[in-house]
């Protein structure tokens, strides 16, 4: 087995041994959909027709914003890069190993969720296959970057918080996962435009389940894709080993960059 | 003489306005163990870690092995086995699996016979967070010797260890040095550098106050012997006696300690005077200066090649 298969493995397992991953990998976003299913159903009837791409939106925003930086942060805080850098772990193996397997546990929870959710809530399923695994793969590539560049950026435990929930909370207010694009007031969508969630959900409806787009949900494919790639780009350009020792290449905050193409997107979209 | 393994030339380190370390120069040979001693804060962990490729330096040359370890990190990482003084792991990987992750990142075989010697074989499923600290450093240690480096860095290596995992920490170095390793140690612990080092060099904020064989560092002090006397009467505790070539004289929990320049003289003078005053002797011992009391005579007095 190589080194790379190896740490990939440990990695894999660690998300289901470390008790904060297994929640935010597994037991909250699987908690909620069951939540959301049995109450938002009866209460709202046409979050039905969304309900899968939201709650997998919601699985990707959990296992990438709130599971991935933090151990990343942990890990260069208590030392632990220093002794992968001494016994020759790449840092591009430190920072793309935990992004395949939480991309790995976000595939199962999905698949929980598609296969489940007809069953149990009588929602409907997506009706294009391949728009609904390309969609859930550039959002899971993305939120993935966004998540590793916080936990490169991020000074502390505590600055992570900060920075994951900055994005968090308004997906979940203004993504259109429980409340529609349409019905946000104007201005306030297009502040959503700054959100994956928001681009996702576009490409969802257009692409998965033929509900038609806000707008152009091409757009957001590629809005996502640049965002993510930006993302990984600055996650290892900024890179650093030690808390204690700074190696890094510039400044954390130019990772605000990557909001770039979320702001083109508004003007262009 | 052979080629060093380790060569420090003018080495410099500064953070912001701080010096560490200010132009330090030393080798290290092959198969040498070679002690880093110095208060907190004399430059040993900015040295180690420049030395390690963690740090850059800020002046001079370093080279392990021939290597920079600045500019050619990944031919440095098979060169040498670290031991960091805060060594950590994954608190949910487990000892097994540690050693398996960091063998294959040297591209060796795992060595779980070191886990079995350095007493670890009943924790070997056991995670990360659940081994005392004793049992972390000790599997630190194995996985930094794992790959068999050419150079090996301890840094406190007996900090939080038991008695007989020491003896079996200091006969391992034994065995990695007479196998070809050479290992730099650095350590509070005197008795430890003097015992297992074949030369120290003392750090004193951030120079080189003195390097050489233990022995002779020794030799360099004032050499004063420590001549320490408990009677029966406490005829010694009378004021005003005092002995040949004795240079500094205290009294501590029952002892009288003198020290002397001329043995001899001293302890003849010292069982003259309790015979002649029909005391008797309970204990006496002579104790030649250690790598310790120099190491406070230099820390203490600001230091002297």
């Amino acid at each position: 087995m190589s080194a790379f298969t190896n740490h990939l493995t440990f990695e894999f397992r660690t998300g289901v041994r470390n008790k904060t991953l297994l929640l935010m990998n597994y037991l909250f976003p699987l908690g909620f959909y069951l939540m959301m299913g049995l109450v938002m159903t009866k209460i709202n009837p046409a979050f039905g027709e969304t309900m899968i791409p939201a709650m997998v939106v919601f699985a990707i925003l959990a296992a990438t914003m709130l599971g991935l930086p933090d151990p990343l942060v942990s890990a260069r805080e208590a030392g632990i890069f220093r002794s992968y850098k001494i016994n020759g772990v790449p840092e591009i193996s430190i920072l793309v190993i935990p992004v395949l397997t939480t991309i790995f546990h976000m595939v199962i929870v999905a698949i929980i969720i598609t296969a489940t959710a007809p069953l149990l809530f009588g929602v409907p399923a997506p009706v294009n296959w391949a728009g609904f695994t390309l969609t859930f793969v550039v959002m899971a590539f993305t939120c993935a970057g966004l998540g590793v560049l916080i936990g490169v950026i991020s000074a502390s435990t505590r600055i992570t918080v900060l920075w994951s929930q900055l994005i968090f909370l308004p997906s979940m207010l203004l993504g259109g996962l429980m409340l529609p694009y349409n019905m946000l007031p104007d201005g306030v969508d297009k502040v959503s435009q700054l959100l994956p969630a928001t681009h996702a959900m576009n490409a969802f409806r257009a692409f998965a389940f033929d509900l038609g787009a806000d707008f152009n949900p091409m757009g957001s494919l590629i809005v996502m894709l640049v965002g993510g790639i930006l993302a990984f780009g600055l996650a290892i350009y900024l890179f650093n080993w030690d808390s204690k020792n700074k190696t890094g290449r510039g400044n954390p905050v130019l990772g605000l960059l990557v909001i770039l193409p979320y702001i083109v997107g508004i003007f262009l979209l | 003489m052979n080629e060093p393994a380790i060569s420090v030339n003018k080495f410099r380190k500064v953070y912001g306005d701080y010096v560490a370390v200010e132009d330090i120069s030393f080798d290290v040979q092959p198969r040498e163990i070679f002690g880093l001693l110095g208060p907190n804060g004399a430059g040993k962990t900015s040295t180690l870690e420049t030395l390690e490729g963690l740090r850059s330096p800020d002046g001079g040359t370093l080279r392990v092995m021939g290597v920079d370890p600045t500019r050619e990190s990944r031919k440095l990482r098979n060169l040498i086995g670290v031991q960091l003084q805060s060594s950590c792991l994954p608190d949910s990987i487990t000892v097994d699996e540690a050693m398996k992750f960091f063998c294959a990142y040297h591209a060796v075989d795992a060595r779980y016979d070191l886990l079995d010697r350095l007493g670890l074989a009943e924790k070997r499923k056991a995670q990360y967070h659940q081994l005392s600290t004793g049992q972390q450093r000790r599997l630190a240690l194995a996985l930094a010797v794992a790959h068999n480096p050419a150079v090996l860095f301890l840094d406190e290596p007996t900090a939080g260890l038991d008695v007989a995992t020491r003896v079996e920490l200091h006969g391992l170095m034994r065995e990695l040095q007479a196998t070809g390793t050479t290992i730099v140690l650095a350590t509070h612990d005197m008795a430890e550098a003097e015992e297992m080092s074949d030369r120290v060099a003392i750090l004193l904020s951030g120079k080189l106050a003195a390097t050489g064989a233990p022995i002779d560092i020794t030799a360099q002090g004032a050499r004063l012997t420590k001549v320490s006397v408990r009677t029966y009467n406490a005829s010694l505790a009378e004021n005003g006696i005092s002995f040949p070539a004795v240079a500094q004289h205290l009294h501590k929990d029952d002892y009288n300690i003198y020290f002397s320049t001329d043995i001899g003289p001293t302890v003849a003078a010292i069982i003259n005077h309790i015979e002649s005053q029909q005391d008797m002797l309970i204990d006496l011992r002579v104790e030649r200066p250690s790598l310790e009391d120099r190491f406070l005579e230099i820390t203490t007095t600001g230091g002297a090649r």
